[in-house]
């Protein structure tokens, strides 16, 4: 992170604008915790002449479009499919969670619906306030457009470093020296592609936000080899299988494992991706038999079977239970329980 | 005529040596185990499906509640990985304060092992003897955060209260008083000979299971391995402090027993260094954004927590709400070889060797 952003990140320059920004943002998202943090700082810091219930409505409404353009904003540079959200969308998504912040309170539950139709319920609420204070709509809007090109920064710079496909693109625009573990990742690579199979690896990348995690994606059909090679080669050596996490991207599945070598500390994660009408992969127990519970938790909770696992059977839902909590789909079949 | 027939067998859900809701399904032939198969979820709360609608900071009760007798490293693991995601500095002073509650935290959780697990095993004076001194720690965490058990100490940045005027200074004096209580429970219990012949052997498994099993902590050390995160892969500020990672090499019951008491004493000599070098002032909370948005993309962090690796892998798509939140809990992978090792087994040494593996099932549930 560069020093400008570091310095925008903590923002002392614009605090009034920022915060009333950070208190609709907060709202938006519906955090109950830090609605009362922000109410209380807000109390303490305005005159109660200003603090009638008409501006206050104004102001919400003011930050929450922003926030409904701006969840838009940090997807644009990305072209990649996978993780790209088209701004309507986003912007949908905001108004969904706006509403629920409503608490009931019929006033508030306006302000809510208001903040999700984005720019238009910001300058109808912007026209309300009558223009009385330009000044501080100036810096309002100098404080969005300073957070959006924030977020565009970090959303490139996140790609960079997630390694979606559109990563690859910015990593090649700005060259950063090779992390210490590259070699690492490119053993890894050439290995699986020499013993395994010449396209066993989808994708490698050195994950720079998880301590350059060196992340290889390996097609699920070639998972169970790849498992063996990377437990027994002796340059690999990963007998230690420290987590499993299963993530329902939407688009995809995914299951990482996260190995180690625990003398050379040499570690990796690999994911294997999968479809969402049929998720299936291969399961690592004859490899590792502490895949057994992580692997039965992922198939409980977001329904990805596990061919070779011996006792795939729900491990933490009632055995009877219908559907999978963690999908992003997932309805409960009875919302009363 | 004399008949024998295998009997299927509930232990738990509602049993003090399951501590907490834990059901063991035993296969018994006659006092021999069979076959046994842990049932959990009983305390499911969804956890990592609640915080996907959370924010960061409304996350950090809910993990109080997943390793309760160790609130504080669960909270720390979630402000880590945030901070690691984000490139949040944490000052000094917070730095301090978070390895302290951190090690107070482990031995008060080490103390309630000792103590459970004597009265599994039948004692019951050193139960009272545990949780008065762990009263003292808890008292301290009081004093600290208003909170004895579910703390919320923790912040993306920092912590959330400053130590109250006198608070270093009682930290300073229970050390002391530990090392000292400490002797007394060697006396108490570690040389008794109707211990020793309970833990001695028992649900012992070699360096190479432990390993393909996946297990952490204690339960690891206890076969050789020196495997400790505070030293192999320093977190916080412990790189700056002296201490061992015991290791035991048996395996069995009685190595895990002796190294969880090695570690109160290591962590007893952490807290004497950081508390003589407790910054004396200084800010308590960093720089952080008002809204925490850590940029898209993915991190798995861990630590070491008093019952072993625990893990947090957050995956962000720049919104204030993680798009998945993955707790590793160590409770939850050490127990499932449980029923490898009770195989064989009698029905008395299932419960020393439940006990030994030290699980809390706030923890495995999640």
């Amino acid at each position: 992170m560069s020093e400008e952003q570091k310095r925008e990140e903590s923002r002392p320059a614009e605090p009034e604008a920022a915060r009333r920004e950070d208190a609709a943002e907060a709202r938006t998202g519906g955090p109950a915790d830090a609605r009362v943090e922000n109410a209380g700082e807000e109390k303490r810091d305005e005159p109660a002449a200003e603090g009638g219930r008409e501006t206050v409505t104004a102001r919400e409404a003011s930050g929450g479009g922003s926030a409904g353009t701006e969840a838009g904003q940090p997807a644009q540079p990305q072209p990649d499919a996978a993780s790209d959200q088209p701004a309507s969308a986003a912007g949908a998504e905001a108004e969904g969670k706006a509403a629920p912040a409503g608490d009931g309170d019929g006033a508030r539950a306006g302000d809510g619906a208001d903040a999700g139709t984005g720019k238009s319920g910001g300058e109808a609420a912007d026209a309300g306030k009558a223009a009385v204070d330009p000044e501080r709509e100036a810096k309002i809007r100098a404080a969005q457009e300073a957070r959006a090109a924030r977020l565009a920064a970090k959303a490139a710079a996140g790609a960079a470093a997630g390694g979606a496909a559109a990563g690859k693109d910015a990593a090649a625009a700005e060259p950063k020296p090779p992390s210490p573990k590259q070699p690492w990742l490119d053993e890894a690579v050439e290995l699986l592609k020499t013993e395994v199979h010449p396209e066993a690896v989808e994708e490698a990348t050195i994950n720079a936000l998880s301590d350059d995690m060196p992340t290889i994606v390996v097609k699920a059909e070639h998972w169970p080899a790849a498992a063996k090679l990377l437990r027994d080669h002796e340059k690999l050596g990963c007998r230690y299988l420290r987590n499993v996490t299963g993530v329902d991207y939407e688009t995809h599945m995914e299951v990482v494992y996260f190995v180690i070598n625990m003398e050379t500390k040499r570690e990796y994660a690999i994911k294997i991706r999968t479809d969402r009408e049929h998720p299936s992969v291969p399961s690592a127990v004859p490899v590792w038999p502490g895949a057994d519970w992580p692997e039965r938790e992922i198939y409980d909770l977001l329904g990805i079977e596990f061919p070779g696992h011996p006792n795939l059977r729900r491990i933490l839902m009632p055995d009877d239970w219908v559907g999978h909590p963690l999908r992003k789909d997932y309805v409960p079949l009875d919302p009363e329980v | 005529m004399i008949r024998t027939e295998e009997l299927l067998l509930n232990v738990g859900p509602q049993h003090p040596s399951t501590h907490g809701v834990l059901r063991i399904v035993v296969k018994l032939d006659g006092e021999v185990i069979k076959e046994a198969t842990p049932v959990i979820g009983y305390l499911h709360r969804g956890t990592e499906k609640l915080a996907e609608s959370l924010n960061y900071t409304q996350i950090i009760p809910y993990t109080d509640r997943m390793d309760y007798l160790s609130a504080m490293t669960n909270n720390y693991v979630l402000c880590y990985a945030v901070e690691k995601m984000m490139g949040i500095e944490v000052p000094e002073r917070a730095q301090f304060l978070r390895l302290i509650v951190m090690e107070l935290q482990r031995i008060a959780s080490h103390l309630v092992w000792w103590g459970t697990y004597l009265l599994d095993l039948g004692a019951l004076s050193p139960f009272l003897f545990a949780f008065k001194d762990r009263e003292k720690i808890v008292d301290l965490f009081n004093e600290l955060c208003g909170a004895r058990l579910t703390y919320n100490y923790m912040r993306v940045g920092g912590v959330k209260w400053d130590a109250p005027p006198g608070w270093i200074d009682k930290v300073r004096d229970f050390i002391p008083y530990m090392e000292k209580q400490l002797q007394d429970y060697d006396r108490l219990v570690t040389g008794n000979e109707i211990f020793l012949n309970r833990v001695k052997g028992i649900g012992k498994y070699d360096a190479e299971t432990a390993i393909a099993w996946g297990l952490s902590g204690v339960n690891l050390r206890c076969t050789g391995v020196k495997w400790d995160l505070r030293k192999d892969e320093p977190y916080c500020i412990y790189d700056r402090f002296e201490f061992d990672v015991p290791v035991g090499k048996n395996g069995d019951c009685y190595d895990r027993y002796l190294l969880r008491i090695e570690e109160i004493r290591q962590s007893l000599r952490i807290l004497k260094q950081a508390v003589e070098q407790f910054p004396s002032s200084g800010e308590t909370m960093g720089k952080v954004p008002r809204v925490i948005r850590p940029p898209e993309g993915e991190t798995y962090v861990r630590i070491e927590a008093p019952r072993g690796e625990l893990g947090c892998h957050i995956v962000s798509k720049g919104k204030a709400e993680p798009y998945r939140l993955k707790f590793r809990r160590p409770s939850f992978n050490n127990l499932q070889m449980l029923p490898k090792l009770l195989v064989g087994e009698t029905m008395s040494n299932l419960i020393a060797i439940l006990g030994g593996v030290d699980i809390v099932l706030g923890e495995v549930d999640c």
